[in-house]
């Protein structure tokens, strides 16, 4: 599903983020990426996304080669995957409800397939009472637990979370990385990006290390070791 | 199709109502340039109105020979008045004539002096011939009458004693047309540039949300589609208020602006040009509006 082909990423003048990359997730999988600060988990991600291009080496999703398609494509490719990021990407100028339900609507979804399915994200996530205020008048706790909302809503068949825990307490960590679980169980496929050695260790699925932006061990039922 | 269409209307509304001093800021600028614009169309119909009143006063005499008979002047009349560019032919008899000059000079004793001193009557017959005010026209006008056809009927035409004044007046007019289109042309730009940089200003600082909104799958013109509509929406309030301020200035300015141009009622002028008014204070607003955003957002957009 998704594929990673000797992918290097060079940010100029010659700060190396990523070296040689190569590793495939299947459908289904669920993949925690793991390393320090600065290692490249989230250029990784970037990439995925089609943000980041590479400096050299393809990244294949579905097949396709996410830097040779057109924008139009790359849009279609961009709703199919659910996005958790670190500084959370909220749509600031949009209420609570507009940030899920703006998901859908680019989605082209009914209207009233989105009245009934945006409360229901939002009861899940702890979000209910929260329905008319803006990011900023959100914690940083409330904020992650919109993002994963609105990652969660199109029920995208790849889900991508940079540190997804990174601002949450311990009990709301546990019910997002259960979410995760959920969607995996489901069938769709995890990519997860976190330093948080307890989720990563309790979750016992496949790990990647990276260091220095190199793969120094890819483990089907991981560890957190650094 | 329609649903989108109908959410990125939603959007823009719900965009320009939510932040409304950038929405503020923007109709501002745009006010400007469209009373700017509609200051410069005014100038231009005020300026054109007054050259041609002194253009209307210019006409070319054709002085007959004395013993010509009015039947053969009428003859000429019906003759010249055939020509396209020939708006008004007048006759004047030698009485009539007389009796212009008696009404006009009649209490000026040294004119009335000379007058009794030649004794009898010494004007000539003549015709008064009005063009557009082409200096071209006058010329061709003056040709015919000193053409072989009239040359024997008539004793002189005074165009060359006027043609100084008919291509002074003229070349006023083409001057006053060329400057007022290029100050006009740089003013406008000056003014484009000013409301391109405030939408850009606005645009820029909702260029987080932009990406964000790429990074979630939205298409380009879903997401310019907002902009543009509120660059509209901005555009038309600004066309709205220009309207009434125009309006209600022309009104109210209009008996100074009689005193300064005699003739001319900037209202009645403005009520029988309101579509021009109209169809040009829409284009710089709306249309400034919407090209302004267009472009502002489409930097943005390359995520």
């Amino acid at each position: 599903m998704i594929k990673f082909n000797n992918v290097t990423k060079i940010f100029e003048p010659d700060l190396t983020v990523l070296q040689d990359i190569n590793f495939e997730a299947n459908k289904g999988e669920f993949v925690c990426i793991v390393g320090k600060s600065g290692a490249g988990k989230t250029t990784l991600i970037n990439l995925i996304l089609g943000l980041e291009k590479p400096t050299s080496g393809e990244i294949f999703l579905d097949g396709k080669n996410i830097n040779a398609i057109n924008n139009s494509d790359l849009q279609k490719i961009r709703r199919n995957i659910g996005g958790i990021h670190q500084d959370y990407k909220l749509l600031s100028n949009k209420t609570v409800f507009e940030n899920v339900s703006y998901i859908m609507e680019v989605e082209g979804k009914d209207q009233e397939e989105i009245t009934e399915q945006v409360p229901k994200i939002l009861d899940i996530v702890g979000l209910s009472e929260r329905f008319d205020r803006f990011p900023n008048e959100l914690s940083g706790g409330e904020q992650q637990r919109l993002a994963v909302a609105r990652a969660l809503i199109n029920n995208p068949e790849i889900i991508l979370a940079d540190e997804p825990t990174g601002n949450l307490d311990p009990y709301n960590s546990y019910e997002v990385i259960q979410l995760l679980e959920k969607m995996n169980q489901l069938g769709k496929t995890i990519i997860l990006s976190s330093h948080d050695r307890e989720v990563v260790n309790k979750l016992q699925k496949r790990v990647i290390t990276l260091d220095q932006g190199k793969i120094i061990r890819d483990e089907e039922q991981g560890r957190y070791i650094i | 199709m329609f649903k989108n269409f109908i959410r990125i209307l939603k959007f823009a509304f719900t965009d320009f109502l939510r932040n409304k001093g950038i929405s503020l800021a923007a109709i501002f600028v745009l006010v400007v340039t469209v009373m700017l614009a509609t200051c410069l169309l005014f100038f231009w119909g005020a300026s054109d109105y007054l050259l041609l009143q002194i253009q209307n006063k210019i006409d070319i005499t054709a002085y007959f020979k004395e013993e010509i008979q009015e039947q053969d002047i009428i003859l000429v009349k019906d003759k010249i008045s055939k020509s396209s560019f020939v708006k008004e032919v007048e006759y004047i008899s030698k009485d009539q004539a007389l009796e212009d000059f008696k009404r006009k000079y009649g209490e000026n004793e040294v004119l009335a002096k000379a007058l009794f001193e030649v004794g009898g009557n010494p004007f000539l017959p003549s015709l008064n011939i009005k063009t557009d005010g082409n200096p071209e026209q006058f010329k061709e006008v003056s040709d015919i009458l000193a053409g072989e056809n009239f040359a024997e009927l008539i004793e002189k035409v005074d165009f060359s004693e006027k043609k100084d004044i008919i291509n002074t007046v003229f070349s006023i007019r083409s001057s006053i047309t060329k400057t007022g289109l290029v100050l006009g042309f740089v003013l406008i730009v000056i003014a484009i540039m000013v409301v391109f940089n405030t939408i850009k200003l606005t645009v820029s600082s909702l260029k987080e949300e932009i990406s964000t909104m790429k990074i979630v799958g939205a298409t380009n013109w879903f997401i310019r589609g907002p902009f543009i509509i509120q660059g509209a929406i901005y555009g038309f309030i600004a066309f709205v208020i220009c309207f009434i301020i125009s309006m209600m200035g022309f009104h109210f300015l209009s008996d100074k602006i009689y005193t300064i141009l005699p003739g001319f009622n900037s209202f009645k002028y403005f009520i029988s040009n309101i579509w021009i008014f109209i169809l040009v204070q829409i284009i710089f607003g709306v249309g400034v509006g919407v090209i302004s955003s267009f472009f502002a957002v489409r930097r943005h957009l390359k995520v």
